[in-house]
């Protein structure tokens, strides 16, 4: 079966001098739940970023694929690509608390991707809104898509924010870090309505987050990233039972474990640090002959 | 209820200015050397003309009475008679206004249009040669002060080009059927074109001259505010909905960067105000400004003082205008 989403080799530099992403491949194929784990700076952002079409302008893509549903997004006219990422693809992004703009109420930041990309009635996109905020357990929906950001709680915020990611049936969504901003009591509620969502609509959804413990609760497979490099693609079981690379081992060492929270951890060793920026300097040496 | 107690505090703190405005120009236009009387005598007047004229005028009390007495008269609507021409202070003030408030709301206009398409062009094109180029040309704007902006238009489009008139309000030879003294305010709504297009072939330059300078301002710090504003979370995940960059600008990042340009735009405009009194001079344009010199060469203490006055309720109330304008746009004070 072929994939949703598929990344080929994806080389992206800062302005050509400095390697962000190394040779990315990754595939996320319908339905399935991808987490995407490193450690921060490692370019998890900036795969979700190169995908939805959103790389800051400082970073450039030199060469690789992206193809979502079959297309190959470098290869479309920008309007053209800008409106397929909008209909299959979408983001829930990390701080609610930024991703809703203030000047505008809350209704027409969920519709307006329905009407002005997708074509669809007025009435209808504004009927969709009101299931949608019902669906992730907004009380007085009517209340709230006539309300400023300014208004709601950070935890309404991200629920509107995950409601207005399904809102186009997106096969596709991306979620970068959707719960660190997030009180530790809200994490949990948002983590689940996100699997859940995920489950009824049966959305493709690449994870991002550097928790591990997350990444047990609702992911199938996992990449795992080290200064741009994929170090490792797995699957969940495989991954908790026997990591396939070092670093992935001692970042599994670093985490928590679920049944003994409080049980001592081990930072990641140099040593294994070592190896894996001798393996940054490896690809690129290679890359440059 | 913030916004009513704003709106009362203003109140208490306009009057507070312009009497503050009040007392400081009454005292000083009266220690400066140079007075009133010494201008009209006619040669070989006596002491006793002095002394009866000071009388006239209430010139001969000291400068606290002379104050409790014009305050007497303001209270009851009396600004005073002007020394030069015997008419009432009032009435010569209120018939200039209107030219003032129209030259200053056309520079306005011009400043705003021209500083947004410049900041949303900057922005649009940023990062490249265009956004460059009106840099250059903001620093450019910014470095020539109004009236030496008035000269440079008068030598190119009165001498050089003499595409637009370079004196004077509106053309002698004009009749003007109207009722206020609002022309072009009024020549649109009786649609007399012929008319309205006499006045701002006058009126172009010397409101041109005042827009310049603010509209760099406005180009400068639109541009630098939304710029940042670009950089924001929601204009990012307005751009994976599908959006293009000339819709994000203008409806994601555009309510959000006028806000803090409003605020500046508001000081700005009084400086432009205050403006005016060398610009009209400049084009011989018949406002306050204009008014405001002769009164100052004549030593016409009444009408000083009145156009003084006038000037400082104007700028108390174009900061008002600017309070309430930022209360409409910003949803954070418009609730509650
Ligand atoms: N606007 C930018 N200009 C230049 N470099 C950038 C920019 N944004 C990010 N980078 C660089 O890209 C690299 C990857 O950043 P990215 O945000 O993808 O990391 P991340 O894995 O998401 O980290 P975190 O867990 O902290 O979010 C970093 O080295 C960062 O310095
Ligand atoms: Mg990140």
């Amino acid at each position: 079966m072929s994939a949703f989403l598929t990344i080929e080799g994806l080389n992206v530099s800062l302005s050509g001098v400095l390697p962000i992403l190394r040779s990315v491949d990754l595939a996320v194929h319908a339905g399935e739940v991808r987490g995407l784990v490193g450690e921060s700076g490692a370019g998890k952002s900036m795969i979700g970023k190169a995908i939805l079409g959103t790389l800051p302008r400082a970073l450039r893509i030199e060469s690789g694929r992206i193809l979502l549903d079959g297309e190959d997004l470098q290869r479309m006219r920008p309007r053209d690509r800008r409106r397929l990422i909008g209909a299959k693809a979408a983001l829930i992004p990390q701080d609610p608390l930024t991703a809703l703009n203030p000047a505008r109420r809350i209704g027409p930041q969920i519709t307006d991707r329905l009407v002005d990309i997708l074509g669809w009635r007025r009435r209808a996109a504004l009927s969709r809104a009101l299931e949608l905020l019902d669906e992730v357990r907004i009380t007085d929906p009517e209340r709230v898509m006539r309300a400023y950001p300014h208004e709601l709680s950070g935890g309404m915020r991200q629920r509107i924010l995950i409601a207005s990611a399904f809102a186009a049936e997106p096969r596709l969504i991306v979620a970068d870090e959707p719960t660190t901003a997030l009180d530790v009591t809200v994490q949990k509620q948002i983590l689940r309505l996100i699997r859940d969502m995920q489950a009824r609509h049966g959305t493709a959804l690449l994870f991002v987050t550097h928790d591990l413990g997350v990444v047990s609760k609702i992911c199938q497979t996992l990449t795992v990233l080290y200064g741009g490099l994929v170090l490792e693609d797995t699957t969940i079981e495989e991954f908790f039972a026997a990591p396939g690379h070092p670093y992935s081992a001692a970042l599994l060492g670093a985490t928590p474990k679920y049944t003994d929270p409080h049980g001592s951890l081990t930072p990641v060793p140099q040593s294994v640090i070592d190896a894996a920026n001798a393996q940054l300097d490896a690809f690129d040496r290679a890359r440059r002959q | 209820m913030p916004i009513l107690k704003r709106l009362l505090l203003r109140l208490v703190t306009t009057f507070v200015t312009l009497f503050g405005v009040a007392v400081i120009v009454f005292v000083v236009i009266r220690v400066v050397p140079g007075n009133p009387i010494a201008m009209m005598l006619p040669p070989g007047a006596g002491e006793d003309d002095i002394l009866r004229l000071k009388a006239l005028y209430g010139l001969d009390k000291s400068i606290p009475e002379q104050f409790l007495i014009w305050l007497g008269g303001v209270l009851q609507g009396d600004f005073g008679t002007s020394i030069t021409t015997r008419q009432p202070v009032l009435e010569l003030v209120l018939s200039r206004l209107p030219a003032t408030l129209e030259l200053s709301v056309m520079a306005l206009i011009i400043a705003v249009v021209a500083g947004g398409i410049l900041a949303l062009t900057g922005t649009r094109l940023r990062g490249g040669r265009v956004e460059a180029g009106i840099d250059v040309a903001n620093g450019m704007a910014l470095s020539v002060p109004d009236f030496l902006w008035g000269l440079v238009l008068i030598l190119l489009f009165g001498v050089l080009w003499p595409v637009f008139q370079i004196s004077g309000r509106v053309s002698p030879n004009i009749d003007l059927p109207f009722s206020t003294r609002f022309y072009l305010f009024e020549s649109v709504l009786r649609l007399r074109f012929d008319i309205w297009a006499d006045l701002v072939s006058h009126m172009f330059m010397p409101a041109l001259a005042l827009a310049i300078p603010l509209a760099a301002i406005i180009a400068q710090l639109l541009k630098q505010s939304l710029k940042e504003t670009m950089h924001l979370d929601y204009v990012t995940l307005a751009r994976t909905k599908g959006y293009g960059e000339n819709h994000v600008i203008i409806r994601e990042a555009l309510p959000n960067a006028i806000l803090p340009t409003l605020t500046l735009v508001g000081v700005q405009f009084t400086f432009l105000i205050g403006g005016t009194v060398i610009i009209e001079r400049l084009f011989s344009y018949e406002g306050l400004g204009n008014m405001a010199i002769n009164a100052v060469i004549n030593r016409d203490l009444p009408l000083i003082q009145g156009i003084v006055i006038l000037f400082a309720l104007i700028f108390t109330m174009v900061n008002l205008l600017v309070d309430l304008t930022y209360a409409a746009l910003n949803p954070r004070l418009r609730r509650g």
